[in-house]
C-alpha cells in the first residue's frame, strides 16, 4: 500500500472520530433534551460515515477487489438516523419534556402534543 | 502510520463511548437514556469495523450490519412504547 | 404484458433487492445473480398485498441533483453543529417553528422531514394529523424566523414537488 493512501486513510479516519467524539461531547455538554437530539443525529451520522469510507478504501486495497458492501451501512444509517431523531422528539413532546426556559414560540409544543395545527395568534408570535 | 491512526481513533471512540455512558447512567429523562443508547450502537459499529481494519479482516461486515439493523429497530420500539404509554394513539 | 406485470408487481423494488444481495454477498458470480433475481421475483409477491400506493418518482435526474445538494449541506451542517456544541453554551437559542407543507402524500413529506433533520441546525417533531403543518425544532434561532420557513420551502419542498410532480 502506497504512502498516499494510507495518508487518505488515516485522514478520514481521523475526521470520523474527531466527528464521532463531538457528537458525544454534545451530548453530554447541551442543555435540555430536545437540543441534545442535534449533535448525535448530525455528527454522529456523518463521523460514522467517514469511517466506513477509509473502511471502504482500504478493504479495496487489502482484498484486491473493489469492497462495496460498507456503503450498504451508510445507506442504512442515513435513511434510519432521521426517522430515529423524529420518533424520539416526538416521544418527549408527548411526555412533556421541559424545554430550556430561553425556547423560543414554546406555545408550539402545546399544540404539537395533539397534532392539531399551530393557532393564529401562535403563528405570529 | 496507518497503525497509530488506527489506535488514536480507537481511543477517541472509547472516551465517546464513556460520554455517551455517563449521560444513559444520569440522563435526567427516559428519552435522554434512549437517546444515549441510539449514540453508543452508532459508536460501537464504528469500534467494529476499526477492529476488522486493524486485523485486515472483512469479517466484522456482517456484524457490523446487525447491530445497525437492531440498534434502529429497538430504539424505534422503545420510543413507540413511550408514546403508547401515553395520551396519543 | 399483463403476465409480466402480475409476476414482477415492483420492478423497482425487485432491481433494488438484487442490487442489495449482490452488496452484501460482494460478488458478481451467476449463481448469486440467479439467487438474488429469485428473490427479487419472490419477495415483491409476498409483499405485494401489503402495498400503500404511494406518488411515484417522475423526474429520476432531478433525484441526482437533490442527493448531492443533500449530502453538502449535511457536512456544512456538521461544521456549524461542531462550533456551537465547542463553544459556549449561553449563546444557543433554541426555538420551535411551524412549517406550512404544500405536499400532500406521506412518502414525499417523509423525505422532507427526513431532509429536514439532516440539515443545518433543525430537527423535524411532528406533523399534524391533517397533514399541513411540519413542526420543527431549530438549534440556533435567527431573529427573522420567517425567514428560516422559506428556506425550508424553497430550498427543499420546490425541490421535492418537482420530483413527484405533485
Amino acid at each position: 500500500m502506497s504512502f498516499t493512501v494510507e495518508l487518505i486513510i488515516s485522514v478520514l479516519l481521523v475526521i470520523g472520530s474527531v466527528f464521532v467524539l463531538i457528537g458525544s461531547i454534545g451530548l453530554l455538554r447541551l442543555q435540555d433534551l430536545y437540543v441534545r437530539l442535534h449533535a448525535p443525529t448530525k455528527a454522529t451520522t456523518v463521523g460514522l460515515g467517514s469511517i466506513l469510507v477509509a473502511s471502504m478504501i482500504y478493504m479495496t486495497f487489502v482484498q484486491g477487489f473493489f469492497s462495496i458492501n460498507e456503503l450498504l451501512i451508510t445507506l442504512f444509517l442515513v435513511i434510519t438516523a432521521p426517522v430515529t431523531a423524529h420518533i424520539l422528539a416526538k416521544a418527549a413532546m408527548h411526555n412533556k419534556v421541559k424545554a430550556l426556559e430561553r425556547t423560543k414560540n414554546m406555545d408550539l409544543m402545546r399544540t404539537a402534543r395533539e397534532q392539531l395545527p399551530p393557532e393564529k395568534n401562535q403563528d405570529v408570535k | 502510520m496507518l497503525d497509530i491512526a488506527i489506535i488514536f481513533v480507537a481511543i477517541s471512540l472509547c472516551i465517546a463511548l464513556v460520554l455517551n455512558l455517563w449521560r444513559l447512567l444520569v440522563g435526567p429523562h427516559i428519552v435522554d437514556r434512549i437517546l444515549a443508547l441510539d449514540t453508543m450502537y452508532i459508536n460501537s459499529i464504528a469500534l467494529i469495523l476499526l477492529h476488522g481494519m486493524y486485523n485486515r479482516t472483512s469479517l466484522y461486515f456482517e456484524a457490523a450490519l446487525l447491530i445497525a439493523m437492531l440498534g434502529f429497530v429497538s430504539s424505534v420500539a422503545f420510543a413507540k412504547y413511550l408514546l403508547r404509554g401515553d395520551i396519543i394513539e | 404484458m399483463s403476465m409480466l406485470a402480475r409476476l414482477v408487481p415492483m420492478p423497482l423494488h425487485s432491481f433494488m433487492l438484487l442490487i442489495v444481495w449482490l452488496m452484501i454477498n460482494a460478488s458478481l458470480s451467476v449463481g448469486h445473480i440467479l439467487l438474488g433475481t429469485l428473490l427479487g421475483i419472490i419477495i415483491p409477491l409476498l409483499c405485494a398485498p401489503l402495498k400503500v400506493p404511494q406518488p411515484s418518482i417522475k423526474k429520476p435526474l432531478k433525484v441526482v441533483s437533490y442527493v448531492l445538494l443533500v449530502i453538502k449541506d449535511i457536512i456544512v451542517a456538521n461544521i456549524e453543529v461542531a462550533k456551537l456544541v465547542l463553544g459556549p453554551m449561553n449563546k444557543i437559542n433554541p426555538g420551535f417553528i411551524a412549517v406550512p407543507l404544500d405536499l400532500k402524500d406521506n412518502f414525499p413529506i417523509t423525505v422532507l422531514a427526513s431532509t429536514v433533520t439532516m440539515t443545518p441546525g433543525t430537527v423535524s417533531a411532528e406533523v399534524t394529523k391533517d397533514k399541513a403543518w411540519l413542526y420543527v425544532h431549530v438549534l440556533n434561532m435567527p431573529l427573522d424566523e420567517q425567514e428560516l420557513v422559506d428556506v425550508i420551502k424553497q430550498r427543499y419542498e420546490s425541490r421535492i414537488k418537482e420530483i413527484f410532480a405533485c
